[in-house]
């Protein structure tokens, strides 16, 4: 057992710390008009030095990095003070499913313009009357002539707004039970039959949307896996979601150090200070667990169940290392912007990708085997 | 990087397990805190000769020149099976402090030797039947006859009149680790003997594992066992951050068994609240486990030293 980084890997990590100092830039946000071509802008400069998707291979823009230069690479990232990915729901959620379950066909068209920004991706899981129950979908797609038509509505669509595609699960046989008859779709945006409705969030920005399909045309080469199993499908996502890729250590470890920093700078306030010590202790656990996952996957295991506790712990963590730093900050929290972004965005890592309450019926049904509930 | 387990490391822990599972580790508990240690020093023997104490002593004193992720996968079962005795003393502690044939009778079980580090650790555990009470600096002290009550009742704590000393250093940081990794153990312990009990105990016809009340409860313990153990394997590793990692892992070993603690009482209900039940050795020992060797707030202080 050990934590030595090898020659390679840490060349690697040296290199990305380089290119980050002299590059990194503040850009508006992300869910504004302005701030949203900012970042595509912040994409294609990334992708151009191949920094984009590390991992993925160099056909795509990437550089072939193991998951442990991937890790180091998102430390330095979020180190370096780096703006959020515009481009993550994509990258980090379709990408890994077009590895595991497209074609080569969609590999080689989609992901390297993923790769750049040229085509942004929004998410588009949730529907009115589902929230975590994805067997509640109600969207439909009905077969035509070399494709599909899409009708009915997604919400809280996150990038939606703004973003060119979208991706997710519709209803294509309407007599089948819960989770079977749902397909995995790939959507234009900007397509006959489609509106974009911005939902304002806590922030104001317009971060979510609602998207409404009118019958829109989508080409049998936009189906990802077979039809009906969607579901299947969407499971390798969820996983990604919830476990490494999506929150990697890095995020949190660069917040608690800022933390550590101004919990000093405010005169290191004894009754905060066990909280301030408790958050650096969260996300110094989350990176060694983290490691230890790389580990387990490079020796062949996979990412199961474990995924949840993941998601349950750095939701919690988030919320309350951001909580820490708004009582540290005092009267003057309500107006530190960064501060009080990172709060509202961790705000909401209890909720999506899976709520808190799926993760926990998760770990105790499937990792614990305890009985599952009746369900009707 | 290579954050995982070696094959021998499994195998000693698994060698452990099926040692204490089948050696009646409560009743001996329950013996050694009336101040009989037979079958507590029958287990120590046991030990003693898998290896246990011999672990941090190097070859030359017949030890075994392992490190501190060995000494993790050992105080982990020994915290599963809340096996009694100066254990983190004389495994973890001493091996820095004692030299010549002293370290040899140590690492061959023969030695049992405790520590006391004021003012985090101003008790003498079991320096009643220990052969030696050591000061941080290795000088050998003479400790009260008369046992301090603890709240573990096989933590049998002995007032030693001229400790003295500074809770600092290598030979304290691995009792700190030792410690972390008992808590861990007994924590999972009680997650385990939890989930057991909630899929067989039936109440408005359902096992109660069926519960979301129930299970949510458990599967925030899991949350935080599953995230403390990486940190002490962490620290068990780390170089120059030995000192800073110990805490962070002590302090979340010892908050995760709290927490399971807590839990695996109120899904046992009444019957957890019994003498009888082994629950109680665990509820009793990852309190006082909790402050021993530096509470969660010496500790939290030192993390951001």
């Amino acid at each position: 057992m050990d934590l030595d980084i090898d020659e390679a890997s840490a060349a690697f990590r040296d290199e990305a710390r380089d290119w980050l100092a002299s590059h990194v830039r503040s850009l508006p946000s992300m869910d504004t008009a302005d701030g949203f071509e900012a970042h595509r802008a912040w994409e294609a400069e990334l992708a151009e030095a191949r920094w984009s998707v590390v991992s993925w291979p160099a056909e795509y823009h990437g550089r072939d990095a193991s998951m442990l230069q991937w890790l180091l690479f998102e430390e330095e990232y979020y180190a370096s003070g780096a703006p959020g990915r515009v481009s993550q729901n994509g990258i980090f959620m379709l990408g890994p499913t077009l590895f595991a379950h497209g074609t080569q066909e969609q590999r080689d068209r989609i992901l390297p313009a993923m790769a750049t920004g040229e085509q942004v991706w929004a998410q588009a899981w949730s529907e009115p009357e589902a929230g975590s129950d994805i067997a509640a979908l109600r969207s439909t797609a009905v077969r035509t002539d070399g494709g599909w038509l899409l009708s009915g509505q997604k919400t809280w669509s996150s990038r939606a707004s703004f973003a060119d595609r979208a991706f997710g699960l519709f209803r294509t046989d309407r007599e089948a039970e819960r989770h079977h008859g749902l397909t995995y779709f790939m959507a234009d945006l900007r397509a006959e039959g489609v509106t974009v409705r911005p939902i304002p969030q806590l922030d104001g920005e317009a971060g979510f949307a609602e998207i409404f399909f009118d019958e829109v045309f989508v080409p049998d080469e936009d189906v990802i896996g077979e039809v009906g199993q969607g579901w299947r499908v969407a499971m390798t996502t969820a996983n990604n979601e919830r476990g490494l890729s999506l929150r990697s250590p890095g995020r949190f470890l660069a917040a608690a150090d800022r933390l550590v920093d101004l919990w000093r700078d405010h005169g290191a306030s004894p009754s905060t200070r066990d909280r301030v010590a408790d958050a650096w202790i969260g996300a110094r656990a989350y990176q060694l667990y983290t490691f230890g996952t790389v580990s387990r996957l490079a020796e062949g295991g996979e990412l199961g169940p474990e995924s949840s506790v993941n998601k349950l712990f750095w939701s919690h963590l988030d919320v309350e290392l951001h909580e820490t730093a708004l009582d540290v900050l005092g009267p003057a929290a309500e107006t530190d912007r960064a501060w009080v972004d990172g709060y509202l965005f961790s705000l909401a890592g209890p909720i999506y990708g899976g709520t808190d309450q799926i993760q926990r019926n998760t770990i105790a049904e499937r990792l614990l085997k305890l009985p599952r509930e009746a369900r009707r | 990087m290579r954050f995982q387990l070696s094959p021998e490391q499994r195998q000693f822990a698994a060698t452990l397990h099926e040692l204490l599972g089948g050696a009646d580790t409560a009743a001996a508990a329950r013996a050694w805190a009336a101040g009989e240690h037979d079958r507590g020093l029958k287990l120590w023997r046991a030990l003693a000769d898998v290896g246990v104490f011999a672990l941090l002593v190097d070859e030359d004193h017949g030890g075994l020149g392992a490190g501190p992720v060995d000494l993790v996968v050992a105080c982990e079962a020994l915290g599963y099976h809340a096996v009694p005795g100066p254990l983190v003393e004389s495994a973890a502690v001493a091996p820095a402090l004692l030299t010549g044939h002293r370290l040899t009778s140590l690492a061959e079980g023969d030695l049992v030797a405790t520590v006391v580090a004021p003012p985090e650790v101003p008790l003498a555990l079991d320096a009643d039947v220990a052969g030696m009470v050591l000061d941080l600096t290795g000088a050998s002290l003479t400790a009260g006859a008369e046992p301090v009550r603890s709240i573990d009742p096989p933590r049998r704590l002995f007032r030693v009149p001229a400790a003295a000393g500074r809770s600092d250093g290598v030979a304290f940081d691995r009792g700190v680790l030792a410690v972390a990794a008992q808590l861990l153990g007994a924590g999972q312990w009680l997650l385990d003997t939890s989930v057991a009990y909630a899929k067989q105990r039936k109440q408005y016809g359902r096992a109660i594992g069926e519960y979301q009340a129930i299970k949510h409860l458990l599967a925030d313990v899991v949350t935080r066992l599953e995230l403390a153990r990486p940190l002490l394997y962490g620290a068990a590793v780390a170089g120059e951050t030995f000192a800073r990692d110990v805490s962070a892992a002590k302090v979340m070993a010892g908050d995760a068994a709290l927490l399971a603690a807590r839990t695996a009482l109120q899904v046992h209900g009444a019957i957890g609240y019994t003498a009888e039940h082994d629950l109680g050795l665990r509820l009793t020992k990852v309190r006082a486990l909790a402050g021993a060797w530096g509470t969660g707030s010496f500790h939290r202080a030192r993390v951001l030293r």
